[in-house]
């Protein structure tokens, strides 16, 4: 494979596939935003 | 807002609701990785510059696909609505807005069916080969039975119509078990499935002979073409089309979200996911083409059918009949096709399904009876005889092209330009979730729409000249601006019809008040907000 093709692949791995794990991450480390105002609470609708 | 009541600020309607975060996001990505992650992105990108097309594509994802993304979810979870009943909670006036949503919606769904059908039957043909031996001649002549381009046959296919039917009748069922035991259950087990077994396909044609020389085929850059602004578009709409953006399928799935989400992450999960499928997408269509290349010894640029249902139903079945193994392969690929098309076919009749839940009082599982029974009808008559291909073809190319892009332009236009609700929807995203868009996000949604209003001109222009495919004047008439004209009934229409059920208890949380926003919609705020105070 040429380097150019290379580096294009390389670089779309890293980008999309690093943006998928970084905000899967992120997401982990802090699933809900723990500043929310009051209020909100939902109805739970039985299945 | 006009529906606004005096009633108690804590009293929320009953709605659906999700099970949890995960269940969310993998019924999104489920709804965006669909048939256009496998067909058309490698075909995209190959056609606009190789592995330059990265650039203006990853480009497109961070300025548009994100900015939409937030925007739907965003309208979905505030408002809490399917997107009838959300656009018109934006601006009374915006109700349309949502129908024509619904009503594109309706259409996709009736031909998406079609497809996962002929995906079905192939993976039964898949164990004995059946469309090895001349993969162009059996799926035109044998399967589909085609007949003359530009004319309307009733003349059945039979074996066509019993994958058709069997898959109007799983969808029906899945839309009727409910939210939650039905299409996230679907989500939950179809996705990691879906997963693992393209991961499966990918590997393995990664390791076939040739696979190297499509892989460098796809992302062999040509810088030149970044100076094209078609490139560009094409860019911006792959990453709209396959994201499901301006379907209300988002707007739909975030509305089934408890108030108290996060909203944000999740999104950038959603999106990230589905151009990572794409990406794995990508890489194993063309290192399964290279493998196709070289058996025939010719270049991957002369090989024929690289996109669309061409490079699924021949080109695909021709890389598996050379394939050792193949029986296992071409069986994992269609399964993964099925798996991929059901789970987005869900997500669209769950758009339609919701409105009339909302719009009739109707439960959804009557609502599922009666949309799906509809559809399946119309989808048996349009698609299952001698002409579907180019019926779908034609409704397709109008549907997605100008239909998809009008939802954007009118959906935006109603939120931002009309409604004033910018402010209002940046604030509720930054109050609930952890990672605040920031006000650059209303500058991009509002640069998107413009570029989607070049496009949605630029495309109609284009129709109207230029025709489509060679098919007859009075066809595309009666078919493709039928469907348009379709389109702009049901959002002119369907707003005439009363609500059954009292809409009128809402109250959006966070209030107004809570966000630092003035009581009324559009009278000028000067109070900053910030949202980690609470309150």
């Amino acid at each position: 494979m040429s380097g150019s093709a290379l580096a294009l692949l390389t670089v779309s791995i890293v980008l999309i596939w690093g943006g998928l794990a970084g905000s899967i991450i992120v997401l982990a480390r802090r699933p809900e935003n723990d500043h929310m105002p009051s209020g909100g609470e939902d109805t739970r609708v039985p299945d | 807002m006009a529906e606004q009541p005096a009633a108690a600020p804590h009293t929320h309607e009953k709605r659906e609701h999700w099970s949890g975060q995960t269940a969310f996001i993998l019924a999104a990505i489920g709804s965006a990785v669909g048939l256009g992650n496998i067909w058309r992105f490698p075909g995209e990108a190959y056609d606009n510059g190789g592995g330059a097309f990265m650039i203006p594509y990853l480009v497109a994802l961070l300025t548009a696909g994100i900015p939409i993304l937030f925007l739907e979810h965003a309208i979905g979870h505030r408002f809490r609505g399917s997107a009838p009943l959300a656009m018109k909670r934006v601006h009374r006036h915006a109700e349309g807005v949502g129908w024509l949503h619904v009503a594109i919606c309706f259409v996709i769904g009736l031909y998406y069916t079609a497809i996962i059908a002929w995906a079905l039957s192939y993976f039964f043909f898949s164990f004995d080969l059946a469309y090895a031996d001349d993969p162009a001649g059996f799926f035109t002549a044998d399967y589909l039975q085609l007949g003359e381009a530009g004319t309307v046959s009733l003349s059945f296919v039979p074996h066509v119509i019993v994958p058709l039917v069997a898959v109007w009748l799983i969808t029906i069922v899945i839309l009727a078990l409910g939210l939650h035991r039905g299409v996230e259950r679907l989500n939950l087990i179809g996705i990691p499935v879906l997963v693992a077994t393209f991961m499966v396909i990918v590997v393995r044609a990664l390791f076939l002979e040739g696979a190297g020389d499509g892989v460098e085929a796809l992302f062999t850059p040509d810088f030149a073409a970044l100076s094209e602004p078609q490139v560009w578009i094409a860019a911006y709409g792959q990453i709209f089309f396959s994201l499901s953006l301006a379907y209300g399928i988002m707007i739909t799935y975030a509305s089934y979200r408890r108030r108290r989400s996060n909203i944000t992450a999740p999104g950038l999960v959603v999106a990230f996911g589905n151009s990572s499928f794409e990406l794995l997408a990508g890489i194993g269509v063309f290192a399964a083409l290279g493998f196709l290349a070289s058996q025939q010894g010719v270049a991957v640029g002369d090989l024929e059918g690289l996109a669309g249902p061409f490079l699924s139903f021949v080109t695909f079945p021709a890389v598996i009949a050379e394939m050792p193994g193949g029986q296992f392969f071409g069986a994992l690929f269609f399964a993964s096709l099925v798996l991929a098309g059901l789970t987005s076919l869900v997500s669209v009749l769950q758009v339609v399904s919701s409105a009339l839940q909302d719009k009739l009082n109707l439960k959804p599982r009557t609502a599922a009876v009666a949309v799906g029974g509809t559809s399946a009808v119309l989808s048996i008559v349009g698609f299952g005889t001698t002409t579907g291909l180019y019926l779908l073809d034609t409704v397709d190319q109008w549907s997605n092209q100008l239909g998809i892009v009008a939802g954007a332009i009118t959906m935006i236009a109603a939120a931002i330009w009309i409604g004033r609700r910018g402010h209002e929807l940046e604030r509720h995203l930054a109050a609930v979730s952890t990672i605040r868009p920031g006000k650059a996000w209303l500058w991009l949604v509002s640069a998107v729409a413009l570029l989607l209003i070049y496009m949605f001109v630029d495309k109609a222009v284009s129709l109207l000249v230029d025709g489509y495919e060679g098919y007859p004047t009075w066809y595309l008439v009666v078919f493709g601006w039928g469907t348009v004209a379709f389109l702009a009934l049901a959002a002119f229409l369907m707003p005439l019809l009363r609500w059954r059920k009292d809409i009128a208890r809402f109250h959006p949380w966070p209030t107004r008040e809570q966000l630092k926003l003035p009581a009324e919609v559009g009278e000028r705020h000067t109070e900053d907000y910030d949202p980690r105070s609470g309150s």
